[in-house]
């Protein structure tokens, strides 16, 4: 099972030439090979979703697919939030003005569900907002300040 | 008492030295957290991040037991698999915490079990391989030959006379009992038989995982050149951790540190010493290896300590106004197998045997509290500790005789709830001040409970099963020296100490020896810092969890950190503001009174005259020749405090829906009136609450640790254990009296478990209001769609046949 095969990611638009076993886990290559260590795991079965990542756009549990198969997929991580070092992502904003994360574990993961879903479509009723946040789990801060966070970027990022 | 606005100052009970007259600038605001923006980016530094940033570290895997008891016949591995068991550990010494009690029964928990098994999940040996997967195909191909011994599953078998031991201790009274408290009040017989009703009731809870989102992790560096290791690890108090891993390794301290980065959540799992962590650090200084281990949820579910399962039962006796007179209870704690490093198994039953009486007038009481062993995993600290189950027991009380009296549950809590204060409770506890009749009163007004009883009616005549629960406690908090020695702990936790310096830029740094894990405690401690300083937050550099960068301290654990951790900074800004000034008045020529020191400027109060502090700071480093007279040429202040403790207060309320069919409850409304004094910062204050409430929903309805009959565990993925999601949260409506106790430096009184404490009582008031036309008093938590399913079947077939009999 030691055998590796060598793998180009493109991850928040940088190419990383990697070379990790098929059963390595898009996480664990992430973490491990890219060092981009903003991607948790919180239970690496694919409930918490504090792994979630967003692969052409849409949200995945990064502990749930290989590495191998993400060859020739955008894939973006918390890092690639923001555009760069001096601003913040508007859910990444409204996060840090809306105490919307304590501990900050499970907070990536939560980013980039929130992202994810507002990029696509941010006219979201507040109701499906409530259903899609329900895909990860928060230990400390009782969600309630996730969806206020989730609320504001929406009306932030709405033409 | 009256209770004060949040943006009320406290009287400033500790000053030394001239306080700041004017209201503070930044202690009262919800000033966005300094924790955040790193997080938000990704940058942030878990133990999980330094492993994966070491490419050369070793990996290690436990083996762990598969049988609840029994005898290891033998354990190994093919030609290649690096196996560690317990005999590579010789000399290496077992946790043992104690407690100075005559019916403690002093068990010992080795790194790696020896030749017996107590529990399903025990580590019984460990892998090591180049990495985290290969130590996982190395544990695949360990082999462990255990010969199964009767195993010791329920608490109240394990007392009788024939129960098999789980520990081959002698035991001074019944057989698995470490701890047995007893306490009766010389009136509660006298109480009890002049008694108009009195409420026989059993309550139960199930056992609970803290379940941090981040499991335990550690990483075990070594120094080639020293040998000296670094210990980064998830946990709530480094300072300790070090000196129970040198105890088990007798090491001097000054070779090992320790150091806790960003924790994901711990709500008291990670402030027990794990045996784990005492192999990796021993197994690191032999092979001169780093080794990172990175614990699994199974194994976080399994091993990583569980709490709460007790049973109460109760003998509550009232007068026909309503007055609860006396208070009985049996409680039975089943602790699992091991006792938890530094605070035993002895916690959770002594709290009860403690706190039980809460935040009610009771003037008799009669208390038995035992600690029983169990083949399950050990219980150890969760949020809240004993007291949601307390809660449960009086608040299921107080609904249970307000129906059999015919009083509403506010009439009846008004009429038991302290309102007299300082209140001496039967153990002796003395509630300094509290709010417990204005929250009661603001919470009724908030839900307007004859409106409810309306709408329940007309909800009843649809078919729909409403209802309406209330929930009020006292939680002691901030609490120190005092407090533990009163348990008689071996190692007795108390006080937090500080040091703070000002450089000659004029930044200041706060080493604190309290370890926060997620709560904010920088943004918090800057902030009331700032104030006293005439400075801005992010101006203070808050520095903790690290043993060789902060001074000795217990750590963030039972709702402390503000009141201690706080209380030691707030003095420690008091005598550098102090320092600050003197300076300023000297370079100024005028009296230290009348400097204040704001907006980074020290001046002359009524004049345009000042100087900025950043000039006084560079003075006091570079130009020390120009100090006044026996000025010291440094900016460094110490301190330390160590707080008797005191009571912060809460109402809880809860509306539900219950769904006849499936037994699902649905939580319409969520109201919480607490009183934990002063709010440094409201946001984070109001964050705690909304935590804390959700992982008390939890406790009533979801979360549940299940054992089989073998002792095997069966809830050990998130498949199985069940937090709640958004989906399953209400919205939490918050109100603060914030009435300031004189028994803390800062006003503030603590507020990090209130929400988990009073939450799962008025769930289960709500369902059993909601389910009373049918007789259901619902007693054990949690309450899942099955148990609340089964109630109402077995109450309709019950009803049916008393009709048909009729």
């Amino acid at each position: 099972m030691t055998a590796t095969v060598p793998l180009r990611l493109l991850v928040n638009g940088e190419r990383h030439d990697i070379s990790v076993e098929p059963r390595r886990t898009l996480a664990d290559a992430l973490r491990e090979d890219c060092q981009l260590t903003g991607t948790h795991l919180g239970c690496e079965h694919g409930v918490c979703g504090a792994c979630t990542v967003l692969l052409d756009g849409q949200p995945a549990r990064a502990c749930l697919i290989f590495a191998v198969q993400c060859e020739g997929v955008s894939i973006r991580t918390v890092e690639g939030l923001s555009a760069d070092d001096e601003n913040l992502h508007p859910v990444q904003q409204a996060f840090w003005d809306h105490h919307g994360l304590q501990c900050g574990f499970c907070t990536p993961g939560f980013l980039m569900l929130a992202a994810g879903t507002l990029e696509e479509d941010p006219e979201r009723s507040d109701e499906e907002l409530r259903d899609i946040l329900s895909s990860n789990l928060c230990r400390c801060t009782g969600y309630q300040n996730i969806l206020a966070a989730t609320r504001a970027a929406a009306a932030q990022m709405r033409p | 008492m009256t209770p004060r606005t949040a943006t009320t100052a406290p009287a400033d009970l500790s000053a030394p030295t001239s306080p700041p007259a004017e209201p503070p600038t930044w202690t009262g605001q919800p000033v966005r957290r300094v924790e955040d923006p790193a997080i938000l980016r990704g940058w942030g530094t878990f133990v999980g991040d330094v492993a994966a940033r070491d490419a050369t570290c070793l990996y290690a895997a436990f083996v762990r037991s598969p049988v609840a008891a029994g005898r290891i016949r033998s354990i190994t591995a093919p030609p290649g698999v690096r196996l560690i068991t317990a005999t590579d550990l010789a000399g290496v010494r077992p946790i043992a915490p104690e407690l100075k009690r005559p019916d403690y029964v002093r068990v010992e928990m080795p790194v790696l079990a020896t030749d017996v098994v107590r529990f399903v999940g025990e580590p019984v040996a460990l892998v090591l391989a180049e990495s985290a997967a290969l130590a996982e195909d190395a544990l695949d191909s360990v082999a462990v030959d255990i010969e199964p011994t009767p195993a010791v599953l329920d608490a109240a078998a394990a007392v009788r006379p024939d129960s098999p031991l789980v520990h081959d201790a002698a035991f001074p009274g019944d057989p698995n009992t470490t701890v047995d408290a007893r306490l009766t009040t010389p009136g509660f017989d006298a109480a009890l038989q002049s008694a108009a009703t009195v409420v026989e009731l059993e309550v139960s809870c199930g056992r609970q995982s803290a379940m941090p989102m981040e499991a335990r992790a550690s990483h075990a560096a070594v120094d080639r050149g020293t040998g000296r290791v670094t210990l980064h690890t998830a946990t709530q108090m480094p300072h300790v951790v070090r000196t129970g891993i040198c105890d088990c390794l007798d090491l001097d301290e000054d070779l090992f540190r320790v150091v806790a980065p960003d924790v994901g959540g711990a709500f008291g799992a990670k402030m027990s010493l794990a045996r784990e962590d005492v192999a990796l650090v021993f197994l690191a200084r032999r092979l001169r290896r780093n080794i990172a281990w990175i614990e699994t949820r199974e194994e976080n579910f399994l091993a990583a300590w569980h709490s709460r399962e007790q049973r109460y039962q109760l003998t509550a006796a009232f007068t026909e106004d309503g007055v609860l007179t006396a208070l009985g209870a049996d409680i039975v704690a089943d602790v699992g197998a091991y006792s938890c490093y530094p605070v035993t198994f002895g916690v959770e039953p002594l709290m009860a045997f403690a706190e039980l009486p809460g935040p009610y007038t009771i003037a008799e009481y009669s208390v038995r509290s035992r600690a029983v062993l169990s083949n399950k995993c050990p219980i150890a600290p969760y949020r809240g500790v004993s007291r949601p189950v307390q809660t449960l027991a009086t608040e299921r009380i107080m609904d249970v005789a307000a129906r059999r009296l015919g009083l509403d549950p506010v009439t009846i809590r008004q009429r038991n709830l302290v309102a007299t204060f300082p209140h001496t409770t039967p153990t002796g506890l003395v509630l300094d001040q509290a709010s417990h009749q204005e929250a009661l009163v603001e919470a009724a007004r908030q839900v307007d409970l004859p409106g409810f009883r309306e709408r329940q009616a007309a909800a009843r005549a649809e078919g729909r099963w409403l209802g309406i629960g209330f929930s009020c406690f006292a939680e002691r908090t901030g609490y120190g020296t005092p407090a533990f020695a009163a348990r008689s702990m071996a190692i007795t936790p108390g006080y937090e100490r500080v040091n703070m310096s000002m450089d000659p830029s004029g930044g200041v740094v706060l080493r604190i020896g309290a370890s926060p894990h997620g709560q904010g405690l920088r943004t918090s401690l800057a902030q009331l810092v700032a104030d006293k300083l005439g400075l801005r937050p992010e101006e203070i550099r808050v520095v903790h969890g690290d043993t060789d960068a902060t001074p000795y301290g217990w750590g963030s654990f039972g709702s402390r950190a503000m009141v201690i951790a706080g209380g030691a900074s707030s003095r420690a800004a008091d005598t550098l503001r102090q320092r600050l000034i003197d300076i300023a008045a000297d370079q100024l020529e005028c009296a230290p009174e009348d400097v204040d020191l704001r907006e980074g400027q020290a001046t002359v109060r009524g004049t345009g005259i000042g100087r900025p502090i950043k000039q006084l700071a560079r003075l006091a480093h570079h130009n020390s020749h120009l100090l006044p007279a026996g000025e010291l040429p440094s900016l460094e202040v110490s301190a330390t405090y160590d707080p008797g403790g005191t009571f912060s207060n809460a109402c809880h309320v809860a509306e539900v829906e219950v769904d006849e069919l499936t037994g699902a409850v649905q939580i319409t409304r969520f109201l919480v009136v607490e009183d934990a004094g002063l709010l440094v910062n409201p946001a984070i204050v109001d964050g705690q609450v909304h935590g804390g409430v959700v992982q008390g929903i939890a406790n009533a309805l979801y979360e549940e640790l299940l054992y089989d009959d073998r002792g095997i565990l069966v809830t050990t993925s998130l498949m199985d254990y069940l937090p709640p999601t958004l989906a399953e949260t209400p919205d939490i409506e918050i109100i603060h009296l914030a009435s300031v106790s004189d028994a803390t430096l800062t006003g503030a009184k603590g507020v990090g478990e209130g929400g988990t404490i009073g939450a799962p009582a008025a769930v289960l008031n709500a369902v059993s209001d909601a389910l009373s036309p049918l007789g259901i008093e619902l007693t054990h938590l949690p309450a899942t769609p099955s148990r609340v399913r089964t109630a109402i079947r077995t109450a309709q077939a019950r009803l049916s046949s008393e009709g048909a009999l009729r």
